[in-house]
């Protein structure tokens, strides 16, 4: 066992192709690549031959975690996994615990979720902008965008007291409904966002030093994304509608009418377009589901799952068991395993849990959509200049948390 | 209910019995999605003609996991140790279809590297947590996927202890210390793990 392999070195473990070529590294403290991504490249004078992605500096054995854990205790562990869209992970994880458990939850619950989960994406959309726009020397959009942010971090505040990692979304329904005024505030950022949007927009759309860096950058075809396991906005931009929101309608998608906006050759400056895009289909989104948001429980009514209320302990001895029962053992899904997938803010996030019929997991798996959407940087860099890595890695909008898990 | 004949199965599962009579070894059907269970050396078959059939068209790779079943109590599908899900989704079709192989401990199966290139990297992390190699798919050698190039051991086994206590990283022998192979992890207690011996001795 060599001492030194764990010491950064590009020479000793990375074969060269040519003979008069030259290995770059990049990371894994580059502040380009969203965390601790390091890409080695082999470039010929400025033109990159071949390029790999060195991951696992964030791994920290969730997946192993999680088989040692309550399923509702798995919950927090999904917020950290791809920590910018959280409500989306959280939303996943209850999908794939109630298709196993075998429950649905009411109308209300899955419009409140459909509110959390689009207002996470247009936060996750939101740093990508932000960050996307720094990586390429427009420092500008980054002030606006996370000002817009801030807000909908106030709004998930307003709910869960947490910014980053609400774990509001749990199978069987929500935590809680959502509190007195938070409709109004909503309403609000809804009236404003897509015209603080557009200021953003117009910095970039324009420019023509953005056009040049992202024109024709990173082009990749359907057939290329869909066999490299691409989706989300990548595959979009290139041209293909497909939506696991319109695909698959989980959480009452299909009540409600919304865009899926595509691009047409498959650049970074089409997934730009497209993420722009989809940030104010999720508006409409969120304002159809806020007025047409049903009364009754936003819970299930199976108490094995979700715990009874408050209320109710002080005159049941049956709620006090399900309570006691709840917080102590948790519930146990019967034997087998169940797959269930949402349209993320990075693309297809789903969760295979296989149960053996205790009250843990027995492997419990995401698909991490950032780590298949990586895959597209070794493909898309080949044969363009070292500075267009900068463009794909952030047109790709990584997150190193659900890469390495 | 009556019992469901071959008529009834999903086009997708007929047209793989047609192609690999042999090769299937069971498919279930459980909270409305189909895994079809092979044998691991006819999946590269069964992936091509998946892809490659214009009707079914399952031209988009999801992902591929591991399952270590060694722990496992119940009734199982496959009869290696190991088992690989393999997820496609038909975009045509808005279908998906999960296909299993199985593999004892140190068998290696093939990889789906060349009929979809986006295996590369789930196949690289199913080797670095659990062990299982994949014949063809092995680009750096030498290296992990996801954990240091000199850890020892495969995480993701039920036999590899959840750390927690004490994980020595002393000299490049990382990996947990011998103690802790042998200690039980219920996962639950923190008996021991809170507070100092200060505490309990004031």
């Amino acid at each position: 066992m060599n001492q030194q392999t764990f010491m950064p070195s590009t020479e000793t473990v990375f074969e060269k192709t040519g003979e008069n070529t030259m290995v770059v590294n990049m990371g894994p403290q580059h502040p380009s690549t969203h965390g601790v991504l390091r890409v080695i490249c082999e470039l010929e004078g400025e033109v990159i031959v071949k390029c790999q992605c060195v991951i696992g500096y964030l791994h920290t054995g969730m997946e192993k975690e999680a088989e040692y854990q309550q399923y509702n205790k798995c919950v927090v562990m999904t917020d950290r996994m791809d920590y910018l869209n959280a409500n989306g992970n959280n939303l996943a994880h209850a999908l794939a615990v109630e298709k196993l458990l075998g429950i649905e939850i009411p109308r209300r619950g899955s419009y409140l979720r459909v509110i959390l989960a689009e207002l996470s994406r247009i936060a996750s959309h939101s740093v990508w902008l932000g960050t996307h726009g720094l990586d390429l020397g427009a420092m500008t959009p980054f002030f606006y965008i996370m000002q817009q942010r801030e807000y909908i971090l106030d709004l998930f505040e307003m709910f869960a007291g947490v910014r980053m990692m609400p774990s509001w979304i749990v199978p069987g329904g929500l935590r809680g409904d959502i509190p007195s005024g938070f409709d109004a505030k909503l309403r609000k950022f809804l009236d404003e966002f897509p015209g603080e949007l557009e200021i953003v927009e117009n910095l970039l759309v324009e420019n023509p030093i953005w056009k040049e860096r992202t024109y024709d950058v990173g082009v990749m075809s359907v057939e290329q994304a869909l066999g490299l396991g691409c989706s989300g906005p990548i595959l979009r931009g290139s041209g293909l509608a497909f939506d696991m929101r319109k695909a698959t309608s989980y959480c009452c998608y299909d009540e409600f009418d919304f865009g899926i906006p595509v691009g047409k050759k498959g650049d970074v400056f089409d997934r730009f377009l497209v993420r722009i895009a989809e940030m104010k289909e999720s508006c409409k989104i969120i304002r159809q589901a806020l007025d047409g948001l049903p009364e009754g429980p936003w819970n299930s009514s199976d108490r094995k799952v979700v715990p009874p209320p408050r209320t109710e302990l002080d005159n049941s001895m049956e709620s006090l068991i399900h309570h006691f029962k709840q917080w102590t053992e948790g519930y146990h899904p019967p034997v087998g395993e169940a797959y269930a997938a949402v349209e993320g803010s990075k693309g297809e996030l789903g969760f295979y849990i296989v149960s053996d019929g205790s009250n843990r997991p027995y492997r419990w798996h995401e698909r991490p959509s950032s780590l298949m959407n990586l895959k597209a940087l070794e493909v898309l860099a080949i044969g363009r200049l070292i500075a267009d890595v900068i463009a794909i890695i952030g047109s790709i909008d990584i997150v190193l948390g659900e890469i390495d898990r | 209910m009556a019992a469901p004949t071959a008529a009834d199965e999903r086009a997708e599962v007929q047209k793989l019995r047609a192609a690999l009579p042999q090769g299937i070894v069971k498919v279930k059907d459980f909270r409305d999605e189909t895994y079809v269970c092979l044998g691991k050396d006819d999946i590269v078959e069964a992936a091509t003609l998946l892809r490659d059939d214009p009707d079914l068209a399952y031209t988009y790779f999801v992902e591929c996991l591991g399952v270590d079943y060694s722990a496992w109590e119940h009734e199982r599908d496959l009869p290696g140790r190991f088992e690989v899900v393999y997820n496609l989704f038909s975009i045509k079709n808005g279908s998906r279809i999960f296909l299993k192989v199985s593999a004892d401990d140190g068998e290696a199966i093939p990889t789906l590297v060349g009929v979809f290139p986006g295996a590369e990297y789930p196949e690289r992390e199913i080797r670095d947590l659990f062990g299982i190699p994949f014949e063809g798919n092995d680009p750096y050698p030498g290296q992990r996927f996801l954990l240091p190039d000199d850890w020892i051991g495969y995480p993701l086994r039920k036999e590899y202890p959840l750390g927690g206590d004490d994980v020595l990283f002393d000299l490049g022998q990382r990996g947990p210390a011998v103690e802790d192979v042998s200690m039980p992890h219920a996962g639950e207690s923190f008996e021991g793990k809170t507070g100092s011996e200060d505490v309990s001795g004031r």
